[in-house]
């Protein structure tokens, strides 16, 4: 490291308050800490390239996600302006909010409920990472303003599982190898949770041959399965597993793992071969 | 996303009433066009008044058609039973587009309404005449390979993106709308949306404060043959590059009316009528398809990146009529 990029990065590490800053922070000792560390963090994301934009998102969330907690203090004016009073149930539970309107409902799930499963992809409707079921259906909450939501029942993940029984749909995709890292899991569950009624529904899809046809209770091909599931992007590519997961509990016809943890005794006849490699 | 005052109607009169009195206002339906835009700083509306509560959701049969509400679903209508058995081609687009949480969110009236998808519109930091009157337009010599070949001015080479409006105009749809004075009007779909011309910040011919109100398709002998193609970079959930919407009515394999209407390639559906009278009297077989393909493209400027849209735009209108021909199954 050169002398100058040190200096450069000293400069990040011991923050210089604006006038402002101080003053707010005077005024308001809880959110020093916050601030502190945020900026700590800009310096060291700055030094690692981070781009000011999503720097400036990240801001943004946080400010918006601690509104509770910062009781309105921060920005007094505008969240007494535009605050909304939402009451709401999540995974059967009644919660009333006092939010910003500009939070979406992805925001307050994670950031004000801590129901973190529910995941944020790009934020902007193109992956699926974030769906939920609201009023029955899946939806995409970091396109809905938890504003919207007053007097409406929404289910995550965290909503699926009775108690210590896992939903057949977890179980299926854990049997079925339904994910490598995860990330788009919830929302490949709440999308496949869904997609079963709206079949049972007899809903037509973009892969559905006959759209005048009114028959219920469909039988999806693997094809129809993946057109349902095309709003639920997966970045590991488990789609293989993902289907055949879906379409075991759509089907109701068991099939067979294709995978199963290795023994004790595999994994000593391993251990075996590695120690003859050695003395090889 | 700026700030903004937040409140919900359950009156179509209050809720326009409300956004009249306010330029900077903005009605809020399923938000997945809208609330992309205010993230991305592209629209900053100071007040949302959500209609999603209105009683504007109904799809039922009226005299003469069907009549399908401003704020029903576009899974709902979709879906709708009377939709499915009469008008299929509208169901086959509305299913092209988006994905299935997408479509439960998103509501007819804010379809119609959706804005392009041109990422120079899409980026504040870029110049675009649509967002930012008289910056420029940065697709007509920048990246253009999803822009317009049929229509643009020098101001704006944007396209619709939509599918759901590309089945409507193929349908004949009547957009029913309401004004701040209370009265009622209606616009034939063909005449909703416009070209850009001078004045590309101008999606549609809309009034600020106007709420659409329902949207009506007058009964027609399509459901028989019709398709609609949707050619896009992959399978699913993505926009489209192409496509076509097209009907047909055909007696002992004579064509009595035929409907062509082309997607993603103006900044409204580009119908061609000239196409479809070439099809008019017609015997239905590929070599009728293959000419009023021709005609259809007939007229296309392509822009540095989007020659092969020609091309395209071709092929999908001879498959297209083909799978309408077959009873359009997908
Ligand atoms: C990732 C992604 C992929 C997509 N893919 C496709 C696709 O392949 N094909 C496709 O066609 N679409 C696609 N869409 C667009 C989607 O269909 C539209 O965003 C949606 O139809 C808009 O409807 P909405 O109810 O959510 O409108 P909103 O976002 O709520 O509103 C959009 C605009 O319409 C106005 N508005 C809404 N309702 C009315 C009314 N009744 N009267 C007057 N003004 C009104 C609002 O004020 C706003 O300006 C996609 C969207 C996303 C995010
Ligand atoms: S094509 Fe239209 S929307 Fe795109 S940059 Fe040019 S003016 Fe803007
Ligand atoms: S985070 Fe909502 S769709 Fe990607
Ligand atoms: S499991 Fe990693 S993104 Fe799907």
């Amino acid at each position: 490291m050169t002398d100058e990029f040190e200096e450069f990065y000293k400069s990040f590490e011991e923050p210089e308050l604006t006038a402002d800053e101080k003053e707010l922070l005077a005024q308001m000792p809880e959110i020093g800490e916050f601030g502190e560390s945020r900026r700590k963090f800009l310096g060291n994301a700055a030094a690692g390239g981070l781009g000011l934009f999503a720097l400036q998102l990240l801001a943004q969330e946080q400010v918006l996600a601690r509104m509770e907690t910062a009781e309105g203090a921060m920005f007094a004016s505008v969240a007494e302006e535009n605050a909304v009073a939402v009451r709401l149930q999540i995974n059967g539970v009644e919660k009333s909010l006092n939010l910003d309107s500009r939070v979406s409902l992805l925001d307050a799930l994670r950031e004000r409920l801590a129901l973190t499963g529910t995941k944020k992809g790009c934020d902007q409707g193109q992956c699926g990472a974030c769906t939920v079921i609201v009023d029955g259906r899946r939806v995409l909450s970091c396109l809905t303003l938890t504003a919207t939501c007053e007097g409406k029942k929404v289910t995550t993940v965290e909503g699926l599982a009775q108690g210590d029984e896992l939903h057949p749909m977890q179980a299926a995709f854990i049997k079925h190898d339904g994910f490598q890292c995860g990330y788009c899991t919830p929302g490949q569950l709440c999308s496949a949770v869904a997609l079963l009624e709206e079949a049972k529904n007899g809903e037509a899809s973009h892969a559905t041959t006959n759209l005048r046809s009114k028959a219920r209770n469909l039988k999806l091909s693997q094809d129809e399965i993946r057109e349902r599931m095309s709003g639920n992007i997966c970045r590991c590519g488990a789609y293989p597993g993902i289907v055949a997961a879906i379409q075991e509990v759509h089907s109701g016809r068991e099939t067979a793992q294709t995978w199963r943890f290795v023994s004790d005794e595999e994994i000593a006849a391993l251990n075996t071969e590695e120690k003859a490699d050695e003395i090889v | 996303m700026k700030s903004f005052k937040y409140t919900r109607s359950t009156d179509a009169a209050s809720a326009i009433q409300a956004v009249s009195a306010n330029k900077d206002a903005k009605f809020l339906a399923g938000g997945t066009n809208l609330i992309d835009l205010m993230k991305e700083y592209v629209e900053r509306p100071n007040e949302l008044v959500d209609i999603t509560r209105l009683n504007l959701a109904q799809i039922n049969s009226v005299k003469g058609g069907v009549s399908i509400g401003a704020l029903a679903k576009n899974t709902d209508t979709a879906n709708h039973p009377l939709v499915r058995q009469n008008f299929p081609l509208l169901s086959q687009a509305i299913l092209a587009g988006a994905s299935a949480q997408l479509r439960n969110m998103a509501t007819n009236g804010g379809n119609l309404m959706q804005r392009t998808r041109c990422q120079y519109f899409y980026d504040v930091a870029m110049p675009c005449n649509k967002r930012e009157p008289g910056t420029g337009c940065g697709a007509l010599e920048g990246l253009n390979r999803i822009h317009a070949i049929f229509g643009y001015s020098e101001k704006c080479v944007a396209t619709y993106p939509g599918d759901m409006a590309n089945a409507l105009y193929a349908l004949d749809a009547i957009v029913r709308i309401k004004s701040a004075n209370g009265q009622e009007r209606t616009i034939p779909v063909q005449d909703f949306h416009r070209l850009p011309g001078d004045t590309p910040e101008k999606d549609n011919n809309l009034q600020h404060g106007e709420l659409i109100i329902a949207i009506e398709l007058p009964k027609n002998n399509f459901a028989d043959k019709s398709y609609y193609l949707k050619v896009r970079d992959r399978a699913s959930y993505a926009f489209a590059l192409v496509s076509v919407a097209v009907a047909l009515e055909v007696k002992n394999n004579q064509i009595k009316q035929a409907r062509i209407v082309l997607g993603s390639v103006a900044h409204k559906p580009w119908r061609s009528t000239e196409a479809e009278n070439a099809l008019v009297g017609k015997s239905a077989n590929d070599e009728t398809f293959q000419q009023a393909a021709q005609i259809a493209m007939k007229g296309a400027k392509p822009l540095a990146h989007n020659t092969y849209k020609i091309e395209l735009g071709k092929r999908a209108i001879v498959l297209a009529l083909q799978k309408a021909m077959n009873g359009g199954a997908a």
